[in-house]
């Protein structure tokens, strides 16, 4: 489903991601960890090129990606963006818009699909949520917990092939968090292929196929999560593990 | 302490409103007091050894205007009349520049001693001040189009005459009941003409002469429309000045040096020499605030929020268009909307509207009401497109990253995400900026539409006070905004549901 090949990006004379190889197979969740600034959220903005990238290629959902791709490429990105949604850690939901308008909203301009159509599945994936009740609110009238959710069947109304989470429950109080957690566990569980970057090590832990440990660009442990949190083998990861216990 | 002095909306709309009407009876009550002094003009003029004149050089050759050859100095045949006033009165001149209309209020009010500028002998004025015999007899000539088939000013009744505000010419069309057109220069009526703005031009033949019949386009008809004179004007109550000049202009004419100084400015006719008719026989009476006056204020405030808001839907699209130019575009779209908003932003309104009516007349032949519109409109957009631009630069940059995440183009994403986010930003900066064209729309006076405040300085001519007038106009004003404002308040509580005020 996903390929990264020797990925490599520079801010100036920083590099941000040097050399980054993985792959990732159909209904895989990963959880990417690691310290702040060690790339986890620009190798995750790669994966549907929200940000470009200096070296290296990435195959995603029948997608290829080459280093600065321009003008000439927008129209296969915005394919590509359909198949590879997004949440983001702020929810960046429409705030002009009602929960069901933030839904329907891609599926009607993007895809041209019918009012009727894109309706009823916005009003399924309410439910699916479990927001079944709050289709007409604003976003400003829901809580932290609730709009993430909306933002999750948002990006879920594209039927994407791929959902990239960038850091979903860190805005969130810790009874939020929760609610956020059992939907894409739900995911998890129906065979979503995930890439979520976290710092909840339960959620590493307990649905993660795997756990990616990025730290200064590159994966510096790729494992099981009863390999990797539980039995770290490099420096990096045992300290970052280590503090995260202590804390 | 402080809670004191929270104040909210509603009253402080009213407190407004107290205010500015406190202001205004405070005004009215000033402007009755201050008086000039009575009837000692003449000495104050020996004694300072000058005697001032009010004219405006606006009124152009041959009466008062810059010297070609050195525009520090100021010529024509009224200098050098009142040059000859002058000496013979043992006194030095000096002019002081006024607008032509505020002449004869200013000469009340006492900033100068005498009017001396084309002012013509109509019985209005005589009823307000003291008037000199006349040193010119002039000729009403009326100009229209070659092979148009007008004979006389009667075959213009239903038609539409250019002439000047407050003159004598003025008088007649109004009490013929022919439709006027007011300009404020001497080009422009005949500029109008000749593009078909208008059906004929009714003027003194000094102006027919030099500004219009040497016209190809145009012909004077060769007989006077009516004939009166040009007068000095002196305030109530200086009888002694009076006899004065009028002793100095009788001199003048006896020894023919009146004549010397007409015919340098080739001003010397037969009409000069014959009886000097009673001029000014118009009997327009002091008008009251009437029904009538009423009606047509009504009627000027319409044409005022046609105009705004016509003029607004020109400015918002236009507006949006060169802040997204100016946002999103590339560079030659950047910089193109960057010229255009420093260029209309840059100069003044009224420099634009007479571009657009008279400058590109010959090539684009825009009505007074077209010129108007898209001359605010125009003007107005690039206000909007900094508004706008503002606006989208708010929007948190998570909103643009979402939309292309979900697939959206950059059309797709203006339409559906930026634009209709920064309109909510921009609303309170938007109703603003409507109530000041509301006000900034009197400015098109000068292409000759009449919309509240032209149609209020007219009346206030014919009252001959400001007062009343002045309420009125200030009232009507304040009737079409709040409206406006309190439509936007609304429309603000609705669409932007999540921007309530952060508590402090």
């Amino acid at each position: 489903m996903i390929s990264v090949r020797t990925l490599s990006k520079r801010h100036g004379d920083r590099k941000v991601l040097e050399g980054v190889s993985a792959e990732v197979t159909r209904g895989e969740t990963i959880a990417i960890v690691g310290p702040s600034g060690g790339g986890k959220s620009t190798l995750l903005r790669c994966l549907n090129y929200l940000e470009s990238f200096d070296e290296g290629s990435v195959e995603i959902a029948g997608f290829k990606l080459r280093p600065n791709m321009g003008r000439g490429d927008r129209q296969t990105l915005r394919e590509l963006r359909t198949r590879v949604g997004m949440v983001f850690q702020a929810f960046n939901l429409f705030p002009h818009l009602s929960a069901i308008e933030n839904i329907t909203l891609a599926p009607r301009v993007v895809r041209g699909l019918s009012r009727e159509v894109t309706i009823a599945r916005a009003v399924e994936l309410l439910k699916q949520v479990g927001l079944g009740d709050r289709a007409r609110a604003f976003p400003h009238e829901l809580s932290g917990g609730q709009q993430q959710r909306v933002a999750i069947a948002r990006a879920l109304a594209q039927e994407p092939d791929v959902l990239l989470f960038d850091e979903p429950t860190s805005a969130l109080d810790p009874e939020m968090r929760d609610e956020v957690m059992r939907v894409i566990r739900d995911l998890a569980a129906k065979g979503m292929t995930m890439l979520v970057v976290t710092h909840e090590m339960q959620f590493a832990h307990d649905i993660a196929s795997r756990v990616w440990v990025i730290d200064r660009g590159t994966i510096a442990e790729d494992g099981p999560p009863s390999q990797v949190v539980d039995n770290p083998q490099t420096a990096v990861a045992r300290e970052f593990f280590g503090r995260l216990r202590r804390s | 302490m402080v809670a004191q002095f929270v104040v909210h909306t509603r009253p402080v709309k009213w407190l407004q409103v107290a205010v500015a009407v406190a202001i205004l009876a405070v005004v009215a009550a000033c402007d009755g007091g201050a008086q000039p002094s009575k009837g000692n003009t003449l000495a104050g003029i020996r004694e300072r050894g000058e005697i001032t004149w009010g004219a405006d050089i606006q009124g152009g050759e041959p009466y008062v205007y810059e010297d070609p050859a050195d525009p520090s100095k100021k010529i024509g045949f009224e200098v050098d009349l009142m040059d000859a006033i002058g000496r013979r009165l043992g006194v030095k001149p000096r002019m002081v520049q006024y607008s032509w209309s505020n002449l004869v209020p200013s000469l009340e009010r006492g900033d100068f001693d005498i009017v001396m500028n084309g002012l013509e002998a109509t019985s209005d004025r005589k009823e307000r001040i003291l008037l000199s015999e006349p040193y010119y007899i002039y000729a009403e000539t009326l100009a229209i189009r070659k092979g148009d088939p007008y004979r006389s000013i009667f075959d213009l009744v239903g038609k539409r005459v250019g002439t000047l505000n407050q003159t004598y010419a003025h008088d007649m069309l109004r009490l013929l009941g022919i439709e006027q057109v007011l300009y404020e220069g001497n080009e422009e009526p005949y500029l109008d003409l000749v593009q078909g703005r208008t059906d004929a031009v009714l003027l003194d033949n000094i102006i027919a002469d030099r500004y219009g019949c040497m016209r190809p386009q145009l012909h004077c008809l060769p007989y006077d429309i009516a004939r009166g004179s040009y007068v000095i004007g002196m305030r109530k109550g200086d009888a002694e000045l009076k006899a004065a000049i009028d002793g100095a202009l009788a001199a003048m004419r006896a020894d023919g040096e009146l004549e010397r100084i007409l015919r340098k400015s080739k001003l010397w006719d037969d009409r000069q020499t014959e009886v000097t008719p009673v001029s000014g026989t118009t009997a327009t009476r002091k008008r009251n605030f009437d029904g009538d006056l009423v009606g047509q204020f009504f009627q000027a405030a319409l044409v005022t929020l046609e105009l705004s808001i016509l003029a607004f839907l020109l400015a918002v699209p236009l507006g949006l268009l060169l802040a997204v130019s100016r946002v999103y575009g590339s560079w030659p779209a950047r910089t193109l909307a960057r010229i255009y908003i420093e260029l209309f932003r840059g100069t003044p309104v009224l420099l634009q509207l007479y571009v657009l009516y008279y400058g590109i007349a010959s090539y684009v032949n825009l009505g007074p009401m077209q010129a108007a519109v898209i001359g605010l409109g125009l003007n107005y957009a690039a206000y909007e497109a900094e508004v706008y631009r503002g606006a989208l630069l708010a929007i948190p940059r998570g909103q643009g990253e979402a939309a292309r995440a979900l697939g959206l183009g950059p059309w797709q994403t203006l339409r559906h995400v930026m634009v209709p986010q920064a309109l909510r930003l921009a609303l309170p900066p938007m109703t603003n900026d409507f109530v000041a064209l509301l006000k900034d729309s009197s400015l098109v006076s000068v292409i000759t539409v009449i919309e509240l405040t032209k149609r209020m300085t007219i009346a206030a001519v014919d009252m001959r006070s400001w007062l009343v007038p002045g309420l009125a106009c200030a009232l009507m004003y304040l009737m079409l905004s709040f409206p406006l404002s309190e439509l936007a308040r609304r429309l603000e509580r609705r669409l932007a549901r999540d921007q309530r005020p952060h508590t402090l």
